[in-house]
C-alpha cells in the first residue's frame, strides 16, 4: 500500500474550517455530541478542539464500549471464570479494565487462564484446541462488533463446539441517544453519528432523532476533513433550522447498512428488557442477550451468573463524564490517582475513552488545561 | 476496539468460499467473509476489517486514506498486532494454537 504523506486535502481542511467560521452564528453556543469513542479519540489527537472556533463545542458521547460496562458485570464474568477448567478469552482493551478484586490481567497473574483474543472467531479457536476446558468469550462492543460475535455463535452450533459460551455484553447505540436526549442536564445541538456502527445499522435507525428530538445527524468518516465536514453539514442545517439525518461516510456506510450482518444479529440476539450503562444507569431495551436457541453457547443461561451490582469509586467522577457534564479534568482523580498506567475508572482505560484522549493529547498542554478548567 | 483496518483480498479459500486471505501492508492473514455474503468480495478488493471479519468493501484510495488515520493516530502499531494476532488459521508459518496470543 502507498502512504499518503499528508491527509487528504489540507486546502480543503482550511476550507472547511473558514466555513464553519462562517456557519457558525457568534450570538448562539452550539453543542454538538460526537457519539462514537473512535471520533472522541481523533477528535483530541488532531486537535479539532482548539481549531474550532469557542462557540462551537463537542461533547463526548457514550460511544465506547469498555466506558460504558459497569463494574458488576467484569466481576461477574471474572467470577464464572474462576473455576478450574475455565478460560476467559476476550479482546486487550478489557485487560486493564478494573473489577471490583483487580483486572482480568490480575486476575492472570493469580493463576486464572485469561487470553487476549483479537477475534471472536479466535476465542472459537481456542475451545477447538482445548476440548477439555470451556472457553468463555468476553463479549463487548456496539453494532460493529456484535454481528462477529453472532456469526461466531451461528459457527459454534453449526460445529456443534460446546465447549464455548459467550458472556454477552453488547449493547447498542440508538438508546442511549434516546437517554442522553431524555436526560435533563442534556442541551444538545445535534450529533456527529458513529462511523463503523453505521456500516451496519446504516443511518435510518436516527432519523427519529431528526424528525422527533429535532436535531440534525450527520454520519462521519475519522479523517479531520470528515470531522469538519461532518461539523460544517451540521452548522448548515442548524442555520436553515433543519433537522435531517446526513451521510458523510458514504464511501464506507452504505443507508440501508449490512444486511448480511444485521440478518446475523437477527438469528443470534434479542433485545434485553433493560441493561445498566455506567453513568447513564439503567436504559430499556439498549443490550443484546442471546436467545434460547442458543442457550448452549450462552455463559448466562448455561452458568449461574452472580448478578453483582457494583458502585464506582466514590470519588470517581465517571458518570458525569460520560454524560458531557464533566470534562475529564474537572474530575478530582484526573491526573492524579487516575492515570493510563493506573486506572481508577473505565474511561482511563481504552483509547476511545475520554480521560484516556484527554490524558494523553491535552494534558501536557497547560494552556488547554487552564481553559477547561475554567469552562 | 472500533479499530478498521484496510486490507486487500488476496484469495478466497477454495473449501470455504467464507474465508478469504488478505494483505495488511505485507502481512497476510485470514479473514471472515461472513459478513459480506450478499455481495461477495473476490481477490484484489479492498476491503475495512473489524474483529477478524471484513466488515466492507471500500476502495484502494479509502483503504490508503485509512490505513493514514491509523497511522497518525497511533493506533497502526495496534491494528498490525491486531492482524498478526488473528489465529483464524492453523497452519500459517508453522504457528502453534494459541501462540500470538499475547501473554
Amino acid at each position: 500500500m502507498k502512504f499518503v504523506d499528508e491527509f487528504r486535502g489540507p486546502e480543503l481542511i482550511r476550507k472547511a474550517n473558514e466555513e464553519i467560521r462562517r456557519l457558525a452564528n457568534p450570538n448562539r453556543h452550539y453543542r454538538i455530541m460526537e457519539v462514537c469513542g473512535g471520533h472522541t479519540h481523533a477528535i483530541y489527537r488532531f486537535g479539532l478542539k482548539d481549531l474550532l472556533p469557542e462557540n462551537v463545542e463537542l461533547i463526548h458521547g457514550p460511544g465506547c464500549p469498555v466506558c460504558v460496562l459497569p463494574m458488576g458485570r467484569i466481576d461477574d464474568g471474572l467470577t464464572l471464570a474462576a473455576r478450574p477448567d475455565f478460560i476467559f478469552a476476550a479482546f486487550g482493551d478489557m485487560m486493564r479494565v478494573p473489577g471490583t478484586h483487580g483486572s482480568p490481567l490480575e486476575y492472570k497473574a493469580r493463576g486464572m487462564d485469561v487470553r487476549i483474543v483479537y477475534s471472536p472467531a479466535d476465542a472459537l479457536k481456542l475451545a477447538r484446541n482445548n476440548p477439555e476446558k470451556h472457553v468463555m468469550f468476553f463479549a463487548i462492543g456496539f453494532e460493529t462488533t456484535a454481528p462477529s460475535t453472532a456469526l461466531t455463535l451461528v459457527r459454534a452450533k453449526v460445529e456443534g463446539l460446546h465447549n464455548f459460551s459467550v458472556f454477552c455484553n453488547h449493547v447498542t447505540i440508538i438508546p442511549a441517544i434516546r437517554a442522553i436526549l431524555d436526560s435533563p442536564d442534556m442541551r444538545l445541538d445535534g450529533f456527529v453519528g458513529p462511523g463503523h456502527v453505521s456500516t451496519v445499522i446504516g443511518c435510518r435507525p436516527y432519523e427519529w432523532i431528526a424528525k422527533d428530538a429535532g436535531k440534525p445527524v450527520v454520519v462521519s468518516g475519522f479523517e479531520p476533513l470528515d470531522i469538519l465536514q461532518s461539523v460544517v453539514m451540521l452548522l448548515r442545517q442548524l442555520e436553515k433550522g433543519e433537522s435531517k439525518v446526513e451521510n458523510q461516510y458514504k464511501r464506507v456506510v452504505p443507508w440501508e447498512g449490512n444486511n448480511a450482518a444485521l440478518r446475523a444479529m437477527a438469528e443470534t440476539f434479542e433485545l434485553r428488557p433493560y441493561f445498566e450503562w455506567r453513568g447513564l444507569g439503567f436504559i430499556s431495551q439498549s443490550a443484546l442477550k442471546i436467545r434460547s436457541s442458543y442457550a448452549q453457547w450462552d455463559s448466562e443461561q448455561r452458568f449461574t451468573v452472580p448478578g453483582v451490582r457494583v458502585t464506582d469509586p466514590k470519588a470517581a467522577q465517571c458518570g458525569e463524564v460520560l454524560k458531557g457534564v464533566l470534562k475529564p479534568a474537572q474530575c478530582k482523580l484526573f491526573a492524579r490517582e487516575c492515570t493510563p498506567e493506573q486506572p481508577v475508572g473505565a474511561l482511563m482505560v481504552s483509547s476511545e475513552g475520554s480521560c484516556a484522549a484527554y490524558y494523553n493529547y491535552e494534558h501536557r498542554k497547560p494552556v488547554t488545561i487552564t481553559r477547561a478548567a475554567a469552562n | 476496539m472500533c479499530l478498521a483496518i484496510p486490507g486487500r483480498i488476496i484469495e478466497i479459500d477454495s473449501q470455504n468460499v467464507l474465508q478469504a486471505v488478505v494483505d495488511v501492508v505485507g502481512v497476510r492473514r485470514k479473514v471472515d467473509l461472513g459478513l459480506l455474503q450478499d455481495a461477495p468480495p473476490v481477490p484484489g478488493d479492498w476491503v475495512l476489517i473489524h474483529v477478524g471479519f471484513a466488515m466492507s468493501k471500500i476502495s484502494e484510495a479509502d483503504a490508503a486514506d485509512q490505513m493514514q488515520t491509523l497511522m497518525t493516530l497511533g493506533e497502526a502499531q495496534a491494528a498490525m498486532e491486531e492482524v498478526r494476532g488473528y489465529g483464524l488459521d492453523d497452519d500459517e508459518e508453522g504457528r502453534q494454537p494459541g501462540q500470538g496470543l499475547v501473554q
